[in-house]
This record gives C-alpha cells, structure tokens and sequence, in this order.
C-alpha cells in the first residue's frame, strides 16, 4: 500500500513538473501573454521606403513600446509602403500631427517605427492616418551617396 | 536467386509493417477502455515517465549549458552576444528539447519496454493471459502505450526548460551576458503559437512513434533469449533512426516556409 502511495504521488509531482515547464516556456521563454491579441486602435502611415520592417515590428514613443505593425501593403496610386499599426488603448493621447519614421536598432538591429509627438490639440483615433513620416535609411543608398559624394569631390580637384 | 532473395526480404519487411499497423489499431483499440483502468495507467507512467527523469533533467541542463557556452564564442565574435537567450531558447524549444529527450527516451525507456513485453511473451505469460480470457493488448501494451505517448511531451518540456535554464547558467552566470538582455530577445523572438506549440506537437508525434516502436518489438520478438536481445536492439536503433527522420520532415513542413 505505502508502495503504491509513493509510486501515485511521484506521478503526480512528474506530471505537475511538466506541465510547471510548459507553462515556463510559455510565459517566461516566449512572447505569450505580451501584445499577443493587441487590443488598441488602428492608425496608418505611407513610407517611401519602408526597409527591412516587418509585421510585429514594434511601434515606440521615446524607446516605450506602446503597439505592433499589424500588416504592411502598397498603395499603387501613391507607390509607397502602406503600414498598418496597432496602438494600445492606454496610449489614446497622441497629437495628430505626430510623425512616425523608421529605425534601427543599433547599426544591424531589428527596424522599428519610433513615433514623435506633435504639437496639436486633436489626439488620433481609430483609422487615423499619420502624415509626417519619414523614410529607413538604407545603409547601402547611404555608403552609395558617400562613395558618390568622395568621387565627385576627387574628381573637382 | 539474388532476385528471390531481394523480393522475400521486400516481402518480409511489408509483412512487418502491415502488422505494426494492425497491431497500432488493436492498441488504439484498447486506449479509451484505460479509463477504467487508471491505476495500470499510473503504474506505467511511474516506470515510463518518472524513472526517465533523472537522465532528461541532467541532460537538459548540461545540453543548455553547453549550448550557452559555444553559443557564446560565436556570438561575441559579432558582438551580438545579447541575442545568446534567442539561439539558446530556439534550438532547444524547436529541435534539441523534443529530439534528444525522445532519443534519450528511446534508449532508458523503449529499451525497457520491449525488453519487459518480449520477456513477458517469452515465458508466455502473454499466452496465459489469453487462456483466462484476459486481453493482452489491454491489459499490457495499451496501458504501456498511453503512458509513453502521455510522458514524452511532459520530459520534452522538462528538458527544453531546464536547457534554457543551463543555458542561462552559463551564459549569464559564467560568461556575463547581460542579464535582461537575455530574457528580453529571448521573449520577443520565441513565439508562443510558432515555436513551443510546434515543439510539442513534435514531441507528441515522438512519444507514438517511440513508444509503437518499442511495444511491438517487443510484442512481435522471438521468444527465446536471444530474440528478445535482439528485439531490444531494434527499438532502440529503429526508433533513434525514426525520430532523426521524422524530425526532418516536421522541420520543413512547420518551419520550411518562414
């Protein structure tokens, strides 16, 4: 009897273990629980170019992630980069003329869209459509120009 | 005569394989009526699951460990040592945590079973078990069957935490990473329905194939000493060699578009 008492509860505690693991991987080693249903508002903006952006890139106001890109397209009117956001309900206070551009984080990081506030008294809501944008840096036009720039020169003198 | 040769092995082995197949269904079969039987369950589960523990545990951690640790000469390389947490939770989460925990459950506790079901047929206490009307599928594989299927996931979930945890140990307790850095990418490039819900639908799909392999090795084996020998060789090489395979063909049919 004492045998089977040890064998059920030793069961238990290896079952109890590997279900405490799942839920580890789940909440500590995964982004469960972290904006995986966004629940927020919807805004766009329209980039030139919008680089190596991807849908669940992050959307920060001063290095805070306040959303997620939640699906890019193209406008073939405007030939630009439709990105599609979403913003959570907390942060309903942004001006309208706030203006969204694409970053990288450190020099070969992740690119992410970094929000600047404006100055206006309207906040954004739902479908609102962000004007000001600019564009990634694409380090290859960049390097290009500069070698472009250097040769130009060189050939001046 | 090559010719003849060539087609009774060919032959022999579709024989094999329609067996296994009509043996899984018997097995199959026999699994909802284990509600009734729940203490057969437990008992296996002990010797199954359980008793694997310890070798899944120790392997986890050092596997981590040393996933920490060779990760971490590479990465720094590119000064990309903060996204050591990313490679040490993939690797373990998609492929190491389910493919070496079902090797290792192949070997401590596939070997076991055959061992035990081809000994049992051996000294026909199968047979026996048949003469006083008492199912063997029933009362032996099924309830053996359930509880390897039912242990593999849980010990592949074990090993893969406890991996991260060693790789934590070494990475951020020897090498001196960054301790949020770690966490941080960690949690925003593992994704949960992505990468842990695929590592355990694999796990799920090793726990049968091992646990198949393993019963009816034993269940099918020669009963004399040395076939069981030999039964126990089989699970062990066969169901290594399925588990390589089949992780292969998962890994591209999950992960082949991204």
């Amino acid at each position: 009897m004492q045998n089977t008492r040890l064998v059920e509860t030793s069961v238990g505690v290896f079952v109890a273990a590997g279900i405490a693991a799942f839920f580890m991987l789940g909440m500590k080693v995964s982004n469960f629980n972290a904006f995986s249903d966004v629940e927020g508002y919807e805004v766009s903006a329209q980039f030139e170019n919008i680089g190596g952006l991807k849908v669940l890139s992050s959307v920060s106001v001063g290095g805070v992630r306040i959303g997620r890109v939640t699906s890019i397209g193209f406008d073939q009117e405007d030939y630009e980069a439709v990105v599609t956001m979403t913003i959570d309900h907390k942060y309903n206070r942004l001006p309208t003329d706030t203006s969204a551009s694409i970053f990288t984080s450190g020099l070969l990081g992740e690119q992410y869209i970094g929000f600047e506030p404006g100055g206006e008294e309207a906040f954004l809501q739902e479908g609102d459509t962000i004007f000001l944008t600019q564009s990634a840096i694409v380090l290859e036009q960049v390097i290009g120009q500069f070698m472009f720039s250097k040769a130009s020169e060189g050939a001046g003198e | 005569m090559l010719f003849q040769q060539l087609g009774s092995c060919t032959l022999a082995f579709f024989q094999r394989l329609g067996r296994a197949n009509i043996f899984l269904w018997a097995v199959l079969c026999g699994v909802p009526g284990l509600i009734f039987r729940l203490r057969l369950l437990i008992h296996q589960v002990f010797s199954v699951g359980v008793l694997s523990l310890v070798i899944i545990v120790v392997a986890g951690l050092f596997v981590g460990m040393v996933l920490g640790l060779q990760g971490y000469y590479t990465l720094v390389d590119f000064g990309a040592e903060d996204s050591l947490g990313v490679m040490v939770a993939l690797s373990l989460v998609r492929e190491l945590g389910p493919v070496v925990a079902a090797l290792l459950f192949a070997g401590r506790a596939g070997s076991a079973l055959t061992a035990e079901i081809g000994l049992m047929k051996a000294t026909e206490q199968l047979a026996g078990m048949e003469m006083m009307a008492v199912d063997p599928i029933k009362r032996i594989i099924a309830p053996r069957f359930f509880a390897g299927v039912l242990s593999m996931p849980l010990l592949a979930a074990i090993f893969s935490a406890l991996g991260v945890m060693g790789g934590y140990l070494a990475g951020v307790g020897l090498l001196g990473v960054d301790e949020g850095a770690f966490w941080s990418q960690m949690r925003s490039s593992v994704d949960f329905n992505e990468d842990i819900m695929n590592g355990v639908i694999k796990s799920i799909v090793f726990g049968v194939v091992v646990t198949w392999i393993a019963v009816f090795e034993g269940y099918d084996a020669v009963p004399t000493s040395e076939g069981v020998s030999r039964a126990t060789t089989r699970t062990v090489v066969y169901a290594s060699l399925a588990v390589l395979g089949l992780d292969f063909i998962l890994t591209t049919l999950m992960f082949g578009e991204v």
